[in-house]
């Protein structure tokens, strides 16, 4: 089948992207019409673009998508679609274009300045028109919506001075009550936005062309240097309607219960439509229509059973959410003028039954009372109100509460996911049913699912403990316990197993410092850590010495080469800009050590959950492009946080220009050199599961920028769970990136100083760990392959030839059929 | 492997003929809670001292990843079970049975050991 899809925005691309996981056959062949020239994107967070956030959604395999070619006509009785370029003909054809910016007819609405905000294209045109001024500039957003605020962030981030013009008596007058605009507004003109509600913008003047001032309908007359109109969409029908096509009296394309247009095999969906009489501006309806009409496209039945237009957001960095009806039979509100607080719950007349709510201010509470809505009160109204994670919610709400609304996820296809498809943390919920992925308001109501349904939440460590990582650690740091049989003694049962030992080990080498192979701490130690190397399949070991930053002499190069060639070893070049050296014997380590710690080297920590490498690019050392000394600033920040133990590896890099050359954007903390200095991203990886880093701070000083990791990264060892990278630790934190951001850089928990002097210790107590081997007969006596024959080597190792290196003989086990257990838990 | 045990470990199984028992090493020599490798004829035994004191020998052959290493994995228990988790995909072994507790269709080889004199010896396979 050929099905064409007419725009390539969010719910566009949904449509495609649902069809491709769900036609496994491949028996739709589908092209996108583009208009925009840029990928698809996520046009709800469009001022995280400030964040140097990245928009763009995820790519959808063997889709053809035609970007710069926007759909010119459509000729339902020929089947085919018509661009500038081409013609397309089609067996299906899908409307997704969406809506366009509403300018209100006012003179001068079409002078030098004035602008809409809708498209990256847009906020380039307003962001370019707003620094090429001189001095600091006034604008005005016209619109007081959830869109003209999102616009009013966006002059607020490029530094001007910004007004709010909106027609209704409040803000947000489609989402919130009148109190609740109230509490929105005080949040805001703190921030220093003035806000005019309840004034009619009445023309725009100009001096030589260009936008000089605004004047009301009252009279009133406001000097600005830019309009920006966000006084909401209409949508975009006038393909269809030039087709033909029915159209609504107030705009949008008709379609029926399924997404059927009027013309044979014409379907739309997201803005473009009307659906039940109503359009919906939203993006959560856009998706249930995109995944119901990939659903009849594929032969499915499904239809339109209303849409769930709750939302919550945070605009301005102030909570705003709003679900079910915001307005009905009785109420209870609460407002907390310290806090700056606002909740309103609608009741049923009977008062049994919660029908919907506002909350402004915090909207902790949003997911647990929205999965809520229609249901009999769990709780007295004031209990509800209290933030998520008390009181076991989500037990008591019936299998068809939506948790998920943005990707309409009940509760029991969460359940199922968690019991029936072995689901046991939040990312591998997240990944199975989609819930919490867009909007992320609902994880907190998946923890709990979790938690109820029985599954092992990283709590319990394993059967010889009750605590999690983090307790054990807190306990042992506040306690003093610095052995591993004092801490099963008092705290434990049993005698420790392959995931508590290591877990232990890592927190003793935090808490203490120092060798982690003397005494008892030997026996926790996994392999890798017990012979300082990593342990490959055929029972030989690898070889990692440390290249700061990945920069290294000649002189040290040639050793490297020497000591592959005299040892015999497999040498590769790895990912994180140092050098591999495979299969030594264990008997070989100490003298290959010998000689790399003789010309300077020391443990790279490869074998180790510990920093790994700091990555850089060439800096302003060498590149035409670089604006700040990348490479300076990797070797520092490798040297200071060497031989850092941490819940799982950690990886970074530093990148000398935006160019981004050193993928600082896929390591657990990267840098990104600026003019101002330097932009921090945190919890990115690569992997099973790649994951961009995020936007912590931007333009730091270096001083600022050490100060912040030093802190990220030993929150991180003190929190995190066993083996969860910095991603998973900050997805699994209650409230996320800002919450993170909250801790390290503003020291909500006043816990700064004391991370830092962590750090602190650290640096001071770091000692290379083969060096303090090498000096020590006692330590070396471990490193031999035989206890009854030290100089016999293991006579079951072998090696054949593969371009010119030495490999291990044979495959692996012919046993090894079964999914490999990497230390999951169990 | 440092400092000194003032009493040697229980007595292993009862000797059945000497001429099959092979001195290893000192028990002093095996770390605490760890194990060694020793060559025996051409075979690999990995030899282990659990916490309290008590001996266990296997093969070194890990069956599943059909390598040398089971004497360098992590010893432990499981529901009172002695235990060993290989070091290369973490299967645990009953230290007394060599019976897998991950996947059942995989054992290895037991033998014999026994501390005497200070000396831990292991029977041969014969």
């Amino acid at each position: 089948m050929k099905l064409v899809v007419v725009g390539n925005g969010m719910v566009g691309h949904r449509l495609v992207e649902t069809l491709r996981a769900r036609d496994a056959r491949g028996g739709c062949d589908i092209t996108v019409l583009a208009e925009e020239s840029r990928p698809a994107y996520d046009r709800v967070r469009l001022s995280a673009w400030f964040d140097g956030e990245a928009l763009e959604l995820s790519c959808v395999d063997g889709v053809t998508v035609r970007l710069g070619e926007a759909a010119t006509a459509l000729d339902p009785a020929a089947r085919t679609v018509t661009t500038a370029v081409a013609s397309y003909s089609y067996d299906a054809l899908v409307l997704a274009t969406g809506s366009s910016p509403f300018v209100p007819p006012v003179p001068g609405c079409d002078l030098t300045g004035c602008f809409v905000y809708r498209t990256v294209d847009d906020l380039h045109a307003l962001s370019a028109y707003a620094q090429a001024g001189s001095g600091p500039m006034t604008g005005v957003v016209v619109g007081g919506g959830l869109l003209g605020l999102e616009a009013a962030n966006a002059l607020r981030r490029l530094g001007v001075n910004a007004h709010v013009v909106e027609l209704a008596p409040r803000l947000m007058p489609l989402q919130v009550d009148e109190a609740g605009g109230a509490m929105l507004r005080r949040h805001i003109e703190e921030l220093g936005l003035t806000i005019h509600t309840g004034r009619m913008l009445q023309r725009v003047d100009g001096r030589s062309g260009r936008v000089s001032r605004v004047v009301f309908a009252d009279g009133g007359v406001l000097s600005t240097d830019v309009v920006v109109f966000a006084a909401g969409v209409r949508p975009r029908d006038d393909l269809a309607r030039a087709a033909g096509l029915t159209v609504g009296a107030r705009g949008g394309v008709v379609v029926d219960h399924a997404g059927r247009t009027s013309a044979p095999d014409i379907y739309a969906v997201g803005e473009c439509a009307e659906i039940g009489g109503r359009v919906y501006g939203l993006v959560a309806p856009g998706y249930a229509m995109a995944e119901m009409v990939a659903d009849r496209l594929l032969g499915g039945d499904a239809t339109f059973e209303g849409a769930d237009t709750s939302t919550k957001l945070k605009l301005l960095g102030v909570d705003v959410a709003s679900f079910g009806s915001t307005a009905g039979p009785l109420d209870v509100t609460f407002t907390d003028p310290a806090t700056r607080v606002y909740a309103k719950l609608v009741l049923s007349d009977d008062a049994k039954t919660l029908l919907g709510g506002i909350l402004v201010g915090d909207a902790s509470a949003y997911a647990t009372l929205r999965a809520q809505v229609g249901l009999p009160l769990l709780s007295t109204p004031l209990a509800l109100l209290a933030p998520a994670g008390d009181g076991g919610v989500g037990a008591n709400l019936p299998d068809t509460a939506q948790v998920c609304s943005c990707n309409a996820v009940t509760k029991a296809t969460i359940v199922s996911a968690i019991t029936g498809q072995g689901c046991a943390d939040v990312a591998a919920v997240k990944e199975c049913t989609r819930a919490g992925t867009t909007c992320g308001s609902c994880v907190p109501l998946l923890k709990q699912l979790l938690t109820e349904s029985g599954v092992a939440m990283p709590t319990a460590l394993c059967e010889h403990f009750d605590l999690s990582r983090q307790e054990l650690f807190d306990l042992m740091r506040v306690r003093g316990i610095t052995t591993f049989s004092q801490l099963i003694g008092e705290h434990g049962r049993g005698r420790g197993c392959d995931i508590c030992k290591p877990v232990v080990a890592s927190i003793l080498a935090s808490i203490t410092g120092g060798y982690i192979l003397d005494g008892e701490q030997a026996s926790l130690q996994d392999t890798n850590d017990h012979f300082l190397a990593n342990l490959q399949r055929n029972g030989t070991y690898s070889v990692v010495p440390r290249i700061p930053g990945g920069e290294i002499t000649p002189e040290k190069l040639i050793v490297i080469g020497e000591v592959a060639r005299d040892f015999q070893l497999y040498t590769k070049i790895t990912g994180g800009q140092r050098i591999d050296l495979l299969g030594a014997r264990v008997e070989h380590l100490p003298e290959i050590w010998r000689r790399l710690v003789d010309a300077g080297f020391e443990s790279g920590h490869a074998y180790g959950k510990a920093l790994r490498t700091v990555k850089s690019c060439v800096g302003t050392t060498w590149c035409r492009f670089g604006v700040q000394d990348a490479v300076g600033l990797a070797v520092a920040l490798e040297l200071r946080y060497r031989g850092l133990r941490a819940p799982h590896k950690v990886k970074a890099a530093v990148s000398g220009c935006a160019r981004e050359c050193a993928e600082a954007r896929s390591k657990d903390f990267g840098v990104i050199a600026t003019e101002n200095g330097w932009n921090l991203y945190v919890g990115g990886n690569g992997g099973f599961r790649p994951r961009h880093a995020e936007l912590l701070a931007v333009d730091l000083s270096t001083v600022d920028l050490i100060a912040i990791i030093d802190r990220f990264l030993m929150f991180y060892v003190r929190t995190a769970d066993r083996l969860q990278r910095t991603s998973a630790w900050i997805e699994a934190m209650d409230g996320g990136l800002d919450h993170l951001r909250s801790v390290i850089v503003d020291d909500s928990l006043g816990l700064a100083a004391e991370l830092e002097a962590a750090m602190t210790r650290h640096v001071a107590s770091y000692a290379d760990e083969w060096k303090s081997t090498l000096d020590d007969p006692d330590r070396l006596r471990r490193f031999v392959s035989f206890v009854n024959a030290p100089d016999t080597p293991d006579p079951s190792i072998a090696f054949s030839t593969e371009r010119d290196q030495p490999v291990p003989l044979g495959r692996a086990s012919p046993a090894r059929q079964q999914p490999v257990l990497v230390g999951m838990p169990r | 492997m440092t400092g000194r045990r003032a009493t040697p470990a229980a007595p292993g199984p009862p000797d059945t003929g000497t001429a099959s028992w092979r001195t290893i090493c000192a028990y002093d020599d095996l770390p605490p809670e760890r194990g060694v490798a020793a060559l025996l004829d051409g075979a690999q035994v990995a030899v282990f001292r659990t916490h309290d004191g008590s001996l266990h020998a296997l093969d070194n052959l890990d069956p599943y990843a059909n390598a040398q290493v089971l004497s360098r994995g992590i010893i432990g228990s499981r529901g009172g079970v002695p235990t060993v988790a290989s070091p290369m995909h973490k299967q645990v072994y009953d230290l007394r049975t060599g019976q897998c507790l991950d996947q059942p269709e995989l054992t290895v080889r037991t033998y014999p050991v026994r501390c005497r004199d200070g000396m831990v010896e292991v029977r041969c396979p014969s």
